[in-house]
């Protein structure tokens, strides 16, 4: 029985300067599947990922309404421990950004803000979420390296660790290999595989031949409203609204 | 322990609030003071007497014109110094000189403006003076002329700079556009570039210039000291006595609450007030630049 | 004859190109020499001031007292002064302008208010110094009781070293890329955490060039502490920061305006440890900011 993760009940958001709006979703993410995201630029794609784990509260939000819910607590609650909810839903985004530290320090910086000092535990937790995000064998001995040392891909991979460490429930990732090589974007993908099995993810891609080879589950969204939604391979060969047939096509996009 | 956290939190972010209003209140209390201070002369000091020419305290003469009249002739004197020579400079470093000469430069000017006032006031007396003195064969070298050119060095760096970073901020594809249609690089500059980053060189004019109105040490050493107003076009070879001069020669010397003190503290309320109005004036010229800039690259 | 041959072509046919690649030459050539006339000032001073001041310079002078009025001896209670003139204003300004900062640069609101900070800081920035002579003679000696002293003059100097600092450590702030601060705050810092743990330990090194460069400033003026803290001559090293103080600009003003028959050796040699004071801060900060740059992880 595959149980719902995420309910979005009712979503409504509106920024101060009236950009990429969301209007109306209604949405449920199943745990331990890959669902994506997927649609034109503007579409709300980011600002949807954003409220999974409220960093939109950084931007000018002038209305937001609805309840999302994360298993049962309504995360839109203003009373909710919001850093407790970043640690249960990690994000990774577009472009690799390594905080200016070594690598090992990158990893235990969320682990350290949440109050975790014994080396013990830290160090399983690198060692961890390091193999999890398959970078482990080829940094395993620079860990004390600065993290701008390495290459592009091994980068967006130590952002996935990092979040990683923090054992989270749902893993975001907004085009995480848009700047990526084929080949570490095959590395990306064939883990994001492994991690379902242990985490929910939710991933807006950066190209609708990566949704349609790894989506579990899928949602077209067009200018802040939710088109359309299905299982995966079905959406892509069979889409039923002719908006979505179009995209997929590449008539417009 | 989260909570600790949390009210630690709160101090903190209190503390960063009340330091950032800081600014406020310390310009207010400046201005208060000055008003407290200076205002009284208004009732102690009739109107003809402060408008009068005559500056001698000790005999109840608070004429200011002659101490506006010698800021006046000494801030221009350095403006026209300084402004086409630190504009040029200016222009040769962002323009035209190589990567080396630039790295070179900038630090150099940097280190101009770093020279204590009152070091440029010394070797004023010590030397620019009498050079003046015997190349102009005036009676004596301490005049507004020596006062202009070491004001005009303290402008100097403060246009340079500020001049710098605004032709610095035009964009490249300004300069590649004229060129691509064939004008020199000298004319890329002089009319493309420079008006381009006009509000942004007006703000280095100004500044500077508030620079030199509000110079104190450097002229009370080599001005010379008479406060006589300057009208005659060969004023400039004569002494005169600025503003600041006047309050930083005499303070030391008055009776708290004489009505020279406040007369004293009314200058200093009189210069409070000019260099608001420079200020805000070179801030809204720098604010409309860079309005400008986002506009025309969105 | 090339050149009479160029002016001849440039009358002729002012157009063509020919005469543009002559004028420009021209033109880079006048804008060279005004480049020249900025920076070669600067030697000069320098040079010259060390020349005549190093015959001055031995251990005595630098570690005994003035004799002989102030004719012979050394100089040890103004270098000390402006020591202690300087820490006074680091406590004060040091904190208060980093707190102001980090809220311009993380906490403020894009409103009105901070609108009106900014315009305060940008005045505050162009106060002429003796302005802040009277403000620091009228708030902090007499008002509060402070007298002449290290603690008003240190006030006096604070307030007018604030703009400087400010906007030299909100612009390092700025620099830090805001990415980071996105990333720190998705895996669960907040705010303050973010600044304390990754923005200002990025920072730092800007912001203590701003430091460095503000107090420079203050090291060397005269005007703020001419009625606030100093006194020509002290038998005694100040032993509170009640007491008054000797300091090296407010010295060699008066050595070189008001001593007659002061050794123009000694003269010279104190502008000489004032130019090292001041020059030598500088250096530092530019090292500390061009090592940074070269360090940086990002």
């Amino acid at each position: 029985m595959v149980m719902v993760k995420i309910r979005v009940e009712q979503l409504n958001l509106q920024y101060s300067d009236g950009k990429e709006s969301l209007r109306d979703i209604n949405l449920d993410i199943l745990a331990n599947t890959i669902t994506i995201i997927f649609g034109p630029a503007g579409g709300g794609k980011s600002s949807l990922l954003r409220v999974f784990n409220r960093l939109n509260d950084l931007a000018d939000v002038k209305v937001i309404s609805g309840k999302v819910f994360l298993d049962d607590m309504n995360i839109l609650d203003p009373k909710i421990d919001v850093i407790a909810l970043r640690r249960k839903v990690g994000m990774v985004f577009a472009r690799p950004v390594v905080l200016p530290m070594s690598i090992r320090s990158n990893l235990t910086y969320g682990l350290e803000l949440a109050g975790e000092k014994r080396e013990l535990e830290l160090d399983e937790a690198i060692e961890s979420s390091l193999k999890q995000a398959a970078l482990w064998e080829e940094v395993k001995d620079r860990l004390t390296e600065p993290a701008v040392s390495l290459s592009g891909g091994q980068q967006q991979r130590l952002c996935l660790a990092r979040s990683l460490a923090l054992k989270p429930e749902v893993i975001l990732l907004d085009e995480p290999t848009s700047g990526l090589d084929p080949i570490s974007t095959g590395k990306v993908e064939a883990t994001l595989q492994e991690l379902k099995k242990t985490y929910t993810i939710v991933l807006v891609p950066h190209s609708v031949q990566q949704a349609a080879r790894i989506a579990d589950y899928a949602a077209f969204f067009l200018q802040g409203e939710l088109i359309e939604k299905g299982v995966g391979k079905e959406l892509f060969i069979n889409p039923k609204d002719k908006r979505t047939e179009d995209y997929i096509m590449g008539r417009f996009g | 322990m989260n909570t600790t956290k949390k009210w630690n939190e709160f101090i903190l972010t209190w503390l960063i609030k009340i330091s950032g209003y800081s600014a406020i209140i310390f310009v207010a209390m400046i201005f208060y003071f000055l008003l407290r201070e200076g205002l009284p002369t208004i009732g102690e000091a009739s109107i003809s007497n402060l408008f009068s020419r005559r500056w001698y305290p000790i005999e109840d003469y608070f004429g200011l014109l002659p101490l506006i009249g010698g800021s006046l002739i000494v801030t221009i004197g350095a403006a026209l110094f300084a402004v086409p020579i630190g504009l040029c400079t200016a222009i040769f470093i962002s323009e035209v000189s190589p990567r080396w000469a630039r790295d070179l430069l900038k630090p150099l000017v940097e280190v101009l403006g770093g020279i204590p006032s009152v070091v440029l006031g010394f070797l004023g007396i010590l030397i620019l003076a009498p050079y003046l003195r015997r190349l102009l064969e005036l009676p004596t070298g301490l005049t507004a002329l020596t006062g202009s050119i070491l004001l005009g060095g303290i402008a100097i760096p403060t246009i340079v700079s500020v001049a710098e970073d605004a032709l610095d901020s035009v964009p490249r594809s300004y300069r590649d556009a004229a060129l691509a249609l064939g004008a020199t690089e000298w004319q890329t500059i002089w009319r493309v570039t420079l008006p381009a980053a006009r509000n942004g060189v007006l703000t280095a004019i100004m500044l500077g210039v508030g620079r030199a109105i509000g110079e104190t040490m450097t002229v009370m050493m080599v001005t010379g000291n008479a406060a006589v107003l300057p009208i005659k076009i060969n004023s400039i070879f004569f002494p005169v006595r600025t503003m600041t001069a006047t309050i930083a020669a005499e303070m030391g010397e008055v009776a708290k609450n004489s009505t020279h003190y406040h007369v004293l503290f009314f200058i200093g309320l009189l210069l409070f007030i000019i260099s608001l109005g420079i200020n805000i004036a070179a801030s809204t010229a720098m604010f409309q630049q860079r309005k400008r800039a986002e506009r025309i690259l969105s | 004859m090339e050149i009479i041959k160029a002016i001849k072509e440039i009358y002729k046919n002012p157009n063509s190109s020919y005469s543009r690649i002559i004028r420009q030459k021209l033109g880079f050539g006048f804008l060279i020499i005004t480049a020249l006339i900025t920076v070669v000032p600067i030697f000069a001073v320098v040079i010259f001031i060390l020349l005549k001041g190093l015959p001055a310079i031995s251990w005595t002078f630098l570690t005994a007292f003035p004799t002989d009025g102030v004719k012979q001896g050394g100089i040890l209670p103004a270098i000390i002064g402006t020591f202690y003139l300087t820490i006074g204003t680091a406590i004060f300004s040091v904190p208060l302008g980093i707190g102001a900062a980090i809220y311009l640069s993380e906490y403020a609101p894009d409103n009105r208010w901070t609108r009106v900070i900014r315009i305060a800081i940008i005045n505050l920035a162009g106060i002429p110094s003796v302005v802040y002579g009277l403000f620091g003679l009228g708030m902090f000696v007499l008002f509060l009781k402070f007298g002449t002293s290290i603690l008003a003059g240190s006030l006096t100097l604070s307030i007018m070293t604030l703009p400087v600092i400010i906007s030299t450590a909100e612009e390092a702030l700025h620099a830090v890329p805001q990415s980071f601060r996105v990333i720190s705050i998705s895996v669960g810092a907040t705010r303050w955490q973010t600044i304390r743990r990754i923005v200002l330990p990025q920072s730092l090194p800007g912001i203590m060039t701003g430091v460095i460069l503000g107090l420079e400033r203050a090291a060397g003026e005269t005007a703020p502490i001419l009625f606030t803290a100093a006194s020509f001559f002290l038998p005694r090293l100040p032993n509170t920061p009640l007491d008054p103080t000797m300091a090296l600009p407010y010295h060699l003003f008066v050595i070189s305006t008001q001593v007659p028959g002061m050794p123009v050796k000694i003269q010279y040699g104190t502008a000489l440890v004032l130019i090292i004071f001041v020059l030598g801060m500088n250096l530092i900060a530019t090292t500390i900011r061009s090592r940074a740059r070269a360090h940086r992880q990002w």
